[in-house]
């Protein structure tokens, strides 16, 4: 890294943003600036591409065909569960299960794990998780008894590992944490957590929508249960996510849906199942998506990862320097070790102000409860705003945003 | 709990003294954005207070990104419905000025045949009615004109 310049580091970047088409327009008269890819990401020319190519000359539908177009389409679809599996290391193509993204994922596990959970078992959640890895859990705890255990954070956004050991005990049955936090950014210890729920033989389900898109993950060195993420946030289209499972896990859990494709043989007498990962795949699946997440990932293992990491890095660096020039201004979600997505507050701005605003100046924020109302509580807010960066964001973007905010201040002063 | 006296509401000059044609003649002296968003700012301070013991759940708007509270009183004397909104957030005020000022102090019926996004699409403001907003305006509305359908 150290032989690597920043003018060097920012030429890396800028080449990967040309292949973003989308991010060159303008909108109400400004240059478009895209602070948004923590909600979603956009997507290279290469998988618009490889979508079009597919829906242009392989489509057909998948398992079933008895010609040319139907092998194409499921050598297209399988062969994108394979780049999923090398790309989380999966340890075999069946532990890839496709879903619609993260939150069908979780609820897929809640439903799987429903028959091995009884009244009393303890569910740990942490405060600082998307509504997607909290109602899931809640909706298990209601189906069977169990007892949903919150797990607090600091002040600055980092999960209490003390808490932790008083929270784990012999009952506690599933232990469901994200991986990187959408809102603090904050990226958890994994590992440490996940060999802190083995002392218990507590099951971990990790939530690695936030993750995915700025790290590369290694679910056999994490040693997880559960592992999920959406496409759409790693530059792939909407529709479409992964959840990777423990064979002997998945093999226990029972259908999520019934359909074509799960199946293995139908009577009235009775039904058996398909094998995995078609078990948990009901119905036609979004194939052309698969194809696109399949491009994403070869897009994103294509980049000089190390250099857009040090450019992420560097914007936000750039971010917090920056917000000291704005009176009333701070950051929500200060831990050491984060993603660069800045939740913020500015004393007398509402959020839903500093997004309209800030929208009619080109730049789009996410502003709200961001799916995560535990924490906004923790933190006394109605809501924040967010801005996050990907890779393909400038630090011109950067400074664009604190100008802006410059203006908005000046407007209500 | 005591709503507000039908003099409260009725001491709410958006849509009685001050017309929508008002707001008309104001956006035609605004030139860009900034001047524009200014003046929704400004009414949206201006906007009469809301008391606070009505800020409660089931005056609440459920919108997305800010808290909207609406409460209605018709009076039957003089065959109008009067209307009192508030939000935490100050444009979220202002352009709910701009749905008092179209809105309030008019008959049922009135309310009924009343196209209220003509009215912002005038002043270029249609976007922020618009369903795909969460910002709760389009369920202000829906619930006014729902009140005025009772009354009517």
């Amino acid at each position: 890294m150290s032989a690597m310049t920043a003018q060097e580091i920012q030429e890396i970047a800028l080449k990967a943003r040309a292949d973003f088409p989308i991010l060159n327009q303008d909108v109400n008269g400004k240059p478009l600036v895209y602070l948004d890819s923590a909600a979603s990401s956009q997507k290279p020319q290469q998988v618009i591409d490889a979508m079009t190519a597919y829906y242009h000359s392989d489509n057909a539908n998948v398992h079933r065909g008895a010609h040319i177009l139907g092998d194409r389409a499921t050598a297209a679809f399988e062969g994108a569960r394979d780049k999923v599996k090398s790309y989380l290391n999966a340890p075999a193509r069946e532990q890839i299960i496709w879903t619609k993204g993260t939150t069908e994922a979780m609820n897929l596990v809640a439903h799987g794990l429903t028959p091995q959970i009884e009244a009393g078992d303890e569910i740990i959640v942490t405060r600082m998780e998307h509504h997607a890895n909290i109602v899931p859990w809640q909706m298990l705890a209601e189906r069977t008894g169990a007892v949903i255990k919150v797990w607090e954070i600091n002040e600055h956004g980092e999960l209490l590992m003390d808490q932790l050991d008083e929270l784990l005990n012999p009952n506690t049955k599933l232990l469901c944490f994200t991986h990187v936090s959408n809102v603090l950014g904050t990226i958890n210890p994994a590992n440490e957590i996940i060999a802190k729920a083995k002392s218990v033989n507590a099951l971990t389900v990790l939530d690695g929508a936030q993750a995915t898109p700025h790290f590369a993950v290694d679910v056999q060195d994490l040693d997880c249960d559960f592992y999920a993420f959406s496409s759409h946030k790693i530059f792939g289209p909407t529709g479409i996510g992964v959840l990777y499972g423990k064979r002997d896990l998945l093999e226990a859990m029972p259908p999520y849906q019934g359909g074509g494709e799960m199946i293995e043989r139908v009577s009235f007498e009775g039904t058996t199942y398909n094998q995995l990962p078609y078990k948990f795949e009901a119905g036609t699946p979004a194939i052309g998506e698969a194809v696109g997440l399949g491009t994403a990932i070869d897009y994103i293992q294509s980049l000089d990862r190390e250099a857009l990491d040090a450019h992420e890095a560097a914007l936000m660096a750039h971010a917090i320097k920056l917000i000291e020039t704005i009176p009333g201004m701070s950051m929500i979600g200060t831990a050491e070790n984060k993603v660069p997505v800045m939740s913020f507050k500015i004393e007398g701005l509402h959020p839903s102000d500093i997004g309209m605003l800030l929208d009619q100046q080109g730049i789009g924020i996410r502003t709200g409860h961001h799916c995560a109302m535990p924490l906004m509580e923790k933190f006394g807010l109605p809501g924040c705003a967010r801005a996050s960066f990907a890779f393909y964001n400038t630090h011109e973007e950067v400074d664009q945003l604190f100008a802006a905010l410059a203006k908005i201040q000046r407007m209500f002063a | 709990m005591t709503s507000p006296s039908l003099e409260s509401f009725k001491s709410n000059p958006l849509g009685s003294e001050t017309t929508i044609e008002d707001i008309y003649d104001a956006f035609e002296f605004l030139d860009d954005w900034e001047e524009r968003y200014g003046y929704i700012i400004d009414l949206g301070k201006s906007l009469p207070e809301f008391p606070e013991s009505e800020r409660t759940e089931d005056n609440y708007v459920h919108g997305c990104q800010s808290q909207v509270w609406l409460i209605h009183k018709f009076d039957a004397d003089t065959n109008k419905l009067y209307l009192m909104i508030d939000s935490d957030a100050i444009i979220v005020k202002g352009l709910a000025a701009i749905v008092l000022v179209t809105l309030n102090a008019k008959t049922p019926q009135e309310i009924i045949d009343l196209d209220v996004e003509a009215a912002f699409e005038k002043i270029d403001l249609m976007r922020h009615i618009s369903p795909t907003r969460g910002n709760g305006l389009r369920a202000m509305l829906e619930l006014i004109k729902k009140a005025a359908a009772e009354n009517s």
